[in-house]
């Protein structure tokens, strides 16, 4: 196998993944400490793009618009959380389930009256092309930022949760809700911030992927499917997890998209390969959510022992 | 009155059938006031784009007219599919049931308008396709009632890989969604090309990550690459392939739609220098285009895209064949024959019908460049690669 190939579809899992684990670092939280499903979590991640290609088009500037799309966002997961979501804690997951995914009806029709259907968000010109990393492979090099900042975000985030009070706190919660609540910890305030931190972290994801993907109306249904099944892998709860679920799926996914459908080639007659690789690549991360289920039904590192 | 005849007369009631049935045929035999159009397309939603192309294309046509088609008044009932088949059935059953149009015209997506087009064919009302234009239509189901003004499914994939032989390209790599129009189209391509094909990829349909993919490409090194990725998809990969360097190495070939205006505002200076096929283009310099091209900026402010292009004959084949049916609509089969002949101008410059209805054209290669004024168009080679093509399924339809 190409050495070269590995090193860049290695890259491109651990990109994947960072996106991912910023996308359900704050989902995780919510899920876990207030039991709660928030199906419109994908639609702050639509939000924080649109955010960012307005912002892009009023100042000119991406820094600019990823900050204040962070900020804007983060501002608006906080009013969203004490305004509706919080009402919803007490309520059955049914009712959850039905809440949230209205809102993401709600949200992409809202998003489409503001910004309309799409908006344009384009990348600096900078980093528009590729960079040298090691003989024979030029990498994009807005894909290394995406990397960068996804590292950064995940050591900052893990020293928040591990080293601080109010990471103390958080896991507190996450825990034993019931038990934090009794040594006097204000649960509910802890969770709106909890909430508008996770909103801003799905701001980055997505002003950050807008220029590569394309910022549309729906893009967070896409998704956030992915989003939950790296809560699952990891466990309910966990940032640990998320981290680690997410980076599983990042690299299941793209090695399986390609390293799969190669092995197959070899394995099987073409026809056979060229007609249950694609089909098998698409159904790869489930098979993995599976398997993690089989031997850890609470997930690889669930947050109530 | 026949009073002139015996009041007994056996042939007075016949006289009187034949009298009623002279009048009648004599009102049949008039023109018609107007022309009914249906026009059903994709007009709402993501995919909204190709569609709104497409009307503004066919009412730019029937305004320069002055509101007439072929010397009629023309009433055109714009409705919305919405991307969905299953309104689209229910639009169809309306404007031929209800409405009792002269033509159905319009959807832009193959399974939108495979799902509709019982309703207009089996009731005998025809149809003018300005886009979608299927091999199984070309083939075995094609139909006296169905005329596809646009360009089969296969043909600018057929003249991606003639183009990829032209320019000596030996190996080449292919990428398309896994479903049935990307086979198809990934067929379409091997069909004429003699190189290599040393990989052949299929994507979930809707991705819009394509960073294995890419890497795959680069670990392959194709001397060429054609990809089927309609809409948002191909802008996406463009934009990616750009960035990731392989643009230097790899001669990356499109089909028109692939590297049309509506591609070329998002991705940008990206698509400088790309080539990609088509059977028209806004710069070729026959009278009707020039026309149409310069007409349409002034209507809309923008550059119209091939789907503006195929709204606009559509309309005008209809126009022509009012025309020289003399407005008379009842007579379907002079109505079909007057289709058939398609004697009109078509902006795309040469262009007939084949046995089965679908065109017979040339197909050209098109490159993206500077328009002069910051932005970039398409500009056509003035030699054609494909010429006077038709379709590899005419010879499974049973018309003649």
């Amino acid at each position: 196998m190409d050495p070269v190939f590995l090193l860049e579809q290695s890259l491109n899992g651990l990109q994947f993944g960072l996106m991912l684990f910023l996308l359900t670092a704050g989902l995780t939280l919510v899920f876990g400490v207030m039991d709660m499903i928030n199906l419109a979590h994908g639609s702050l991640y639509m939000v924080g793009a649109f955010v960012a290609a307005w912002l892009q088009q009023l100042t000119g500037s991406f820094v600019l618009a990823v900050g204040g799309s962070v900020l804007i966002t983060a501002a608006f997961g906080m009013l969203l959380e004490m305004g509706l979501l919080r009402t919803l804690y007490a309520r059955d997951h049914l009712s959850q389930v039905l809440a949230t995914f209205a809102l993401i009806l709600i949200l992409n029709d809202g998003v489409k009256l503001v910004f309309g259907t799409d908006l344009p968000l384009s990348a600096p010109e900078a980093l528009s092309g590729p960079v040298q990393i090691a003989p024979g492979l030029p990498y994009p090099s807005y894909r290394l930022l995406i990397l960068g900042v996804g590292v950064a975000l995940a050591v900052v985030l893990y020293l928040l949760v591990a080293r601080t009070r109010l990471g103390a706190l958080v896991r507190a919660g996450a825990s034993n809700r019931p038990m934090a609540e009794a040594m006097g910890v204000n649960i509910r305030g802890l969770f709106t911030l909890v909430f508008g931190i996770g909103a801003g972290l799905c701001a980055v994801a997505g002003a950050l992927l807008g220029p590569l993907l394309a910022v549309q109306v729906g893009m967070g249904e896409h998704i956030l499917i992915l989003a939950f099944v790296v809560i699952v892998i990891g466990g309910i709860g966990s940032i640990r997890g998320a981290l680690v679920g997410a980076l599983l799926v990042g690299f299941v996914d793209t090695l399986g998209r390609t390293l799969l459908q190669q092995a197959l080639r070899e394995v099987l007659p073409p026809q056979w390969a060229s007609a249950a690789g694609p089909a098998l690549a698409s159904v790869m991360v489930y098979v993995l959510m599976a398997g993690v289920l089989a031997f850890k039904p609470q997930g690889l590192f669930p947050a109530r022992g | 009155m026949p009073v002139s005849l015996p009041s007994r007369s056996p042939f007075l009631p016949l006289a009187a059938v034949a009298a009623a049935c002279l009048a009648l045929a004599g009102a049949v035999a008039q023109a018609a006031d107007k022309v009914k159009v249906g026009f059903v397309s994709t007009l709402s939603g993501p995919s909204s784009a190709l569609g709104v192309d497409i009307r503004d294309g066919f009412q730019l046509a029937v305004k320069l007219n002055g509101g007439k088609l072929g010397g009629l008044a023309a009433e055109v009932l714009v409705n919305d599919d919405q991307f969905k088949p299953d309104v689209g059935k229910q639009l169809f059953e309306r404007l031929v049931k209800r409405d009792k149009v002269d033509f159905m015209t319009g959807v832009v997506f193959s399974n939108i308008m495979l799902a509709a087009l019982p309703e207009a064919l089996d009731s005998g009302t025809i149809y003018i396709s300005p886009n979608a234009a299927p091999s199984s239509i070309a083939g075995k189901d094609c139909n006296p009632l169905f005329f596809a003004v646009s360009w089969p499914n296969d043909a600018y994939h057929e003249a991606a890989g003639a183009f990829a032989n032209q320019r000596e390209l030996k190996s080449a790599f292919l990428l398309a969604p896994n479903y049935q129009a990307g086979k198809d189209s990934l067929s379409g391509f091997k069909r004429t090309f003699k190189g290599k094909v040393i990989g052949e990829t299929y994507t979930k349909l809707g991705q819009l990550d394509y960073a294995a993919e890419l890497a795959e490409i680069r670990a392959a090194k194709p001397q060429a690459l054609y990809i089927f990725l309609p809409g948002g998809m191909g802008i996406n990969f463009i934009k990616q392939f750009v960035g990731a360097g392989l643009g230097k190495d790899i001669q990356l070939v499109l089909p028109g739609f692939s590297a049309d205006q509506d591609v070329i505002n998002p991705v940008g200076a990206a698509m400088s220098g790309l080539f990609n096929t088509a059977h028209w283009s806004p710069d070729f310099a026959n009278p009707a285009n020039q026309r149409f091209v310069a007409e349409f900026q002034k209507e809309y402010k923008r550059m119209p895209t091939l789907y503006a292009s195929q709204g606009y004959d559509a309309a005008q084949l209809i126009a022509a064949a009012v025309r020289d049916v003399k407005g008379n609509l009842a007579d379907k089969p002079a109505v079909l024959k007057a289709l058939k002949a398609a004697k009109f101008d078509s902006v795309r410059g040469p262009f007939k019908f084949n046995s089965n209805q679908y065109p017979i054209q040339n197909y050209y290669v098109r490159t993206v460049g500077g328009d002069g004024k910051g932005g970039l168009v398409n500009k056509s080679f003035s030699e054609p690669i494909l010429k006077n093509h038709g379709d590899a399924y005419v010879g499974d339809c049973k018309m003649k």
